[in-house]
């Protein structure tokens, strides 16, 4: 409960828990509140490039669709991609983070070689190559993504693990008897979840980011999907009469991604005590 | 000084080695047919064969290893697929853009970015301070190909007052090859139209590549004046009488700069992929531009040196954080 | 006639805003300093010796708030002073600070030489070449008796051991030649013999720079050593003030008596004073030590908190001797 109130006194972090909490909800009602829900995929030719007006708040893009209609439903696959990625790569990171931290011998540093590796090479190179390699559509990116952002976690539990794992209640636990899994999973990862949902809620803007740039370059969803970064791809040529056409889709990508990273910031400030001075 | 350098560059090796193995890995085994893969779509099974026995596949992997190696040391990556050039002149030809646009907005980020920090964190709390925190949270949200478009937007189509695209205007000559950094070289040669206009074209880019980079400086540079604000030495400093101006720009942010240097060293990892995007947008002939072009159009050598090339300059950023972060603090530059 | 004091706090109440409530941390504190002498301001843990120190600086903790009284120093209300002319006339210039924590009070990424200088630089009386001062600078490191001081300049304090960085903060302090230096507890981080010798030299130090001393100490033996007037201080008031022998020797207020007693040189047995120190955030009204003392009355808990002369330079804040005053002058009336 303390916590609670503690997270309501920082304007910014409720800030973003209301953002992303409007997202939530507007990807999951999408065909509900988008006026014009066909919009998915219909053309309407004769409305095409329309300026903002009553009827279309957004606009209309080169195939006269409406773009708040189609912004609105993007959340969805924005948020889908986003979820799935985080979700996998949290089941991969962490355990192999509870393993390499635990033990102290040639697969611990084996792990944290490789993660080291994948580390260092830039994320949205790595995850274009990865995608062309396995020919561009949504699933491959989301699995490029995937595999890009895994050692983010693994590195984080590590050096949780470690610290832990040093402690006075591990010794103890293991003078009794506990076996490795039992004292990982039930002693050390509880403790270690704090830093892991920070990282994951960061991890969920992140992504978006990068799904929309891998969606600009092509790499990602492909046509008619409402995605935020292909959209913004697709206005460029009628720019810089259909300014509409960019710029809403763009703010729909910033918001979201605003959204996240305030609300981990927030949960940063509350998780960690020492961090809070330098808020 | 010097054995701290040393010992550091002697830790790189192993990085390297293993991303000489990942590569040779990635391009050799993971393909199911690296020769079909090198070939292309188009190429007949005899044309199959025929690179297979001359790029030597049919040997043992520990030879093409070798061979593999001797090509990197010679820096030769064989000839792109796209361009039909050696990848090692392409790669020459384009970096330097890639580095004029990097380095220049990598200094931006960091000039503006260690006093804003040190602003916010001077103004703790108050009014400058929540500006601040908030445009460096906004900073990293935004999604830099739609920013730049947006810039073109408004400063190159609406207003007419900086150019949409490139390094240099269609009709001006760059200016003779020393660096293959406009900048410079048009000052060294005396040319100061393309100066001007060099300068001009840059502008857009290099803000769009700085917006990230400045955000995060801007916060682990507060966090870390805020940090050294508490310590006693400040106080002690504070009760001796030190004039408020030299004791904060001068004495208090060498101590607070530390975790933003560290940053500075990753930004310029990150500025490289965002060159990526920031030199598709404005047409800049950089070898981020290379990179996607290579990828939409499975250019494996290429994309091949361009990793190498990555992971090397990865390296020796780092190296250079860590030589800088001893120079700052002394008591780094002890046994370690 | 006695010169005019050099250092004079007078009724000084001090309260800091916390997360709990407001804490009164000085309560009507006074304090005197002559040309020439060393006080030494002693007390337990949290009495707000060390505030009241750094209260004469003008440095105070962040929610902190002065809410009446006056410290005169050379003549001038420090207290009238903006915290940009503390900074450039008071601080570091006529009055000098040595801290409590040698590790951790040196600005750890300049060298020794750059830190000092500096502070001269700022603090110079007419202007002076960078030559001269350092000159200056290496003569005072040698008088503090640190070796090679030239080489000292261009080290950086972290290969110096506790000691001899404290003789560095004792340098700095002295450098600008001030009036007056204050001390906070600057031995009690060192080792016993280190402690000696740091004491030993600043005895010898203020003589020959003929500076006044506030020395703010937990421990007894040291004002025994060091100060010729003692200030005891207990939860924020100022309890007894004297010549050191006479405070320590013959204390007059019930505090001191039975802080002396039960000090392990002198107590047969470990005792302590029963009860505990108030929390300043609920300090009991009037005299503060009233709950715990052998002596109170009624109206020790409505007295005002203020030192009464009891004996020649020797100021008690009592009701007993409030009555031994009225004593006295009873008796010249009669």
């Amino acid at each position: 409960m303390l916590i609670l109130v503690k997270f309501a006194k920082d304007k910014p972090a409720v800030l973003g828990a209301a953002i992303v909490l409007a997202v939530v909800a507007m990807a999951i009602l999408a065909p509900l509140i988008a006026p014009y829900p066909g919009d998915v995929a219909a053309s309407h030719l004769l409305q095409r490039l329309k300026p903002p007006s009553p009827e279309h708040p957004f606009g209309t893009d080169n195939l006269g669709r409406d773009i708040l209609s189609r912004v609105i439903l993007g959340a969805r696959g924005a948020l889908m991609i986003a979820l799935l990625v985080v979700g996998i790569s949290m089941a991969i990171g962490v355990p192999l983070g509870l393993i390499a931290g635990y033990q102290q011998g040639w697969l611990s540093q084996t792990i944290m070689r490789v993660t080291d590796i994948f580390l260092a090479v830039p994320q949205l190179i790595l995850a274009l190559a990865l995608a062309q390699l396995m020919g561009p559509s949504l699933e491959s990116a989301m699995l490029a993504l995937t595999l890009t952002y895994w050692p983010f976690f693994t590195r984080i539990v590590y050096a949780e693990t470690r610290r832990l794992a040093a402690a006075l209640f591990i010794d103890a636990l293991q003078c009794i008897g506990a076996g490795a899994s039992r004292i990982l999973f039930l002693h050390i990862l509880p403790n270690a979840i704090s830093p892991i949902i920070v990282r994951a809620t960061i991890g969920m803007g992140f992504t978006i980011l990068v799904a929309a740039v891998l969606g600009f370059l092509g790499m990602g969803a492909t046509p008619p999907d409402p995605d935020w970064g292909l959209a913004i791809a697709e206005s460029r040529q009628y720019l810089p009469e259909a300014w509409w056409f960019s710029t809403f889709p763009g703010l729909a990508i910033f918001l979201t991604v605003l959204g996240f990273n305030l609300l981990g910031d927030g949960l940063r400030d509350i998780v960690d005590p020492r961090l809070r001075r330098s808020r | 000084m010097l054995g701290f350098v040393v010992r550091r560059l002697i830790l790189v090796i192993p990085s390297l080695a293993g991303l000489l193995v990942l590569t040779f890995f990635l391009i050799r085994v993971v393909p199911a047919d690296p020769a079909a893969a090198l070939a292309g779509e188009n190429a007949t099974p005899a044309q199959i064969a025929e690179i297979r026995h001359q790029y030597g596949f049919d040997q043992p992997l520990l030879v093409q290893f070798g061979v593999y190696l001797a090509q990197v040391a010679r820096l030769d990556f064989g000839e792109s697929a796209y361009s039909r050039r050696p990848v090692s002149v392409d790669i020459k030809q384009r970096l330097p853009a890639t580095l004029e646009l990097t380095l220049a907005a990598l200094i931006f980020a960091t000039a503006l970015g260690i006093p804003l920090g040190t602003l916010a964190a001077v103004y703790h709390n108050r009014w400058p301070d929540t500006v601040l925190r908030i445009l460096s949270v906004g900073g990293v949200a935004i999604a830099a190909f739609w920013f730049a478009i947006e810039l073109q937007l408004v400063f190159a189509m609406d207003l007419g007052w900086l150019p949409l695209r490139g390094r240099l205007s269609p009709g001006l000559a760059p200016p003779a090859l020393v660096t293959g950094f406009y900048l410079i070289d048009s000052l060294i040669t005396g040319r100061l139209d393309a100066f001007g206009d060099a300068l001009r074209h840059l502008i857009l880019p290099a803000f769009t590549l700085s917006l990230g980079g400045l955000a995060t400086i801007t916060r682990f540079t507060r966090a870390g004046v805020l940090d050294t604000l508490q310590k006693d030495f400040v106080t002690y400093e504070r009760a001796q009488g030190f004039p408020a101006g030299p004791l904060i720009w001068k004495f208090v942010l060498r101590n607070s700069v530390v975790a933003a240097i560290t940053q500075i060293g990753l930004l310029f990892g990150g500025l490289i992929a965002g060159a990526v995007v920031v030199e598709t947008i404005f047409d800049w002939p950089g070898i981020g531009f290379y990179t996607v072009q290579a990828i939409l159009t499975a250019d494996t050598k290429v994309m091949l040196a361009i990793t190498l090339l990555i992971g090397v300059i990865y390296a020796f950023v780092n190296i250079l954080v860590d030589v800088v972060h001893g120079l700052i603090d002394p008591r780094l530059r002890e046994n370690d | 006639m006695t010169a005019d004091p050099l250092l004079e706090v007078k009724n000084l109440r001090l309260s800091v805003r916390t997360d709990e409530g407001v804490a009164q941390i000085l309560d009507h504190v006074e304090l005197t300093v002559a040309r020439g002498q060393i006080l030494g301001v002693v007390g337990e843990s949290g009495c707000g010796k060390s505030t009241l120190a750094r209260a004469v600086l003008g440095i105070f903790p962040k929610a902190a708030r002065i809410e009446s009284g006056e410290i005169r120093f050379e003549g001038q209300d420090l207290l009238a002073l903006s915290d940009a002319d503390m900074t450039r006339l008071v601080r570091g210039r006529r009055i000098g600070f040595i801290p409590q924590d040698p590790y951790l009070a040196l600005n750890p990424v300049f060298k020794i030489g750059a830190q000092l200088l500096a502070a001269m630089r700022w603090h110079a009386a007419q202007p002076t070449s960078e030559a001269a001062r350092r000159a200056e600078l290496v003569a005072l490191l040698r008088r503090v008796q640190l070796p090679e001081p030239e080489a000292v300049l261009e080290r950086y304090p972290h290969q110096f051991s506790g000691g001899q960085r404290q003789r560095l903060l004792i340098a700095g302090a002295l450098a600008a030649r001030p009036a007056l230096l204050i001390a906070d507890e600057p031995t009690t981080a060192l080792d016993v013999t280190t402690q000696l010798e740091i004491l030993k030299l600043l005895q010898a130090l203020t003589q020959e720079f003929g500076v006044s001393m506030v020395f703010v100490t937990h421990d007894f033996g040291v004002v025994a050593e060091l100060c010729d007037v003692t200030t005891v201080m207990y939860a924020g008031q100022t309890v007894e003030t004297g010549p050191t022998g006479a405070v320590l020797a013959a204390p007059r207020h019930p505090y001191t008596q039975a802080l002396i007693a039960c000090h392990p040189d002198r107590a047969a047995a470990l005792i302590g004073i029963p009860g505990q120190v108030p929390s300043p955030l609920a300090p009991p009204p009037g005299c503060r030590f009233a709950p715990r003392c052998p002596t109170a009355a009624d109206v020790c808990r409505r007295r005002r908190s203020r030192l009464v002369a009891d004996a020649p330079a020797h100021g008690v804040n009592c009701r007993l001797a409030d009555e031994r005053l009225a004593a006295r002058q009873a008796g010249v009336g009669a």
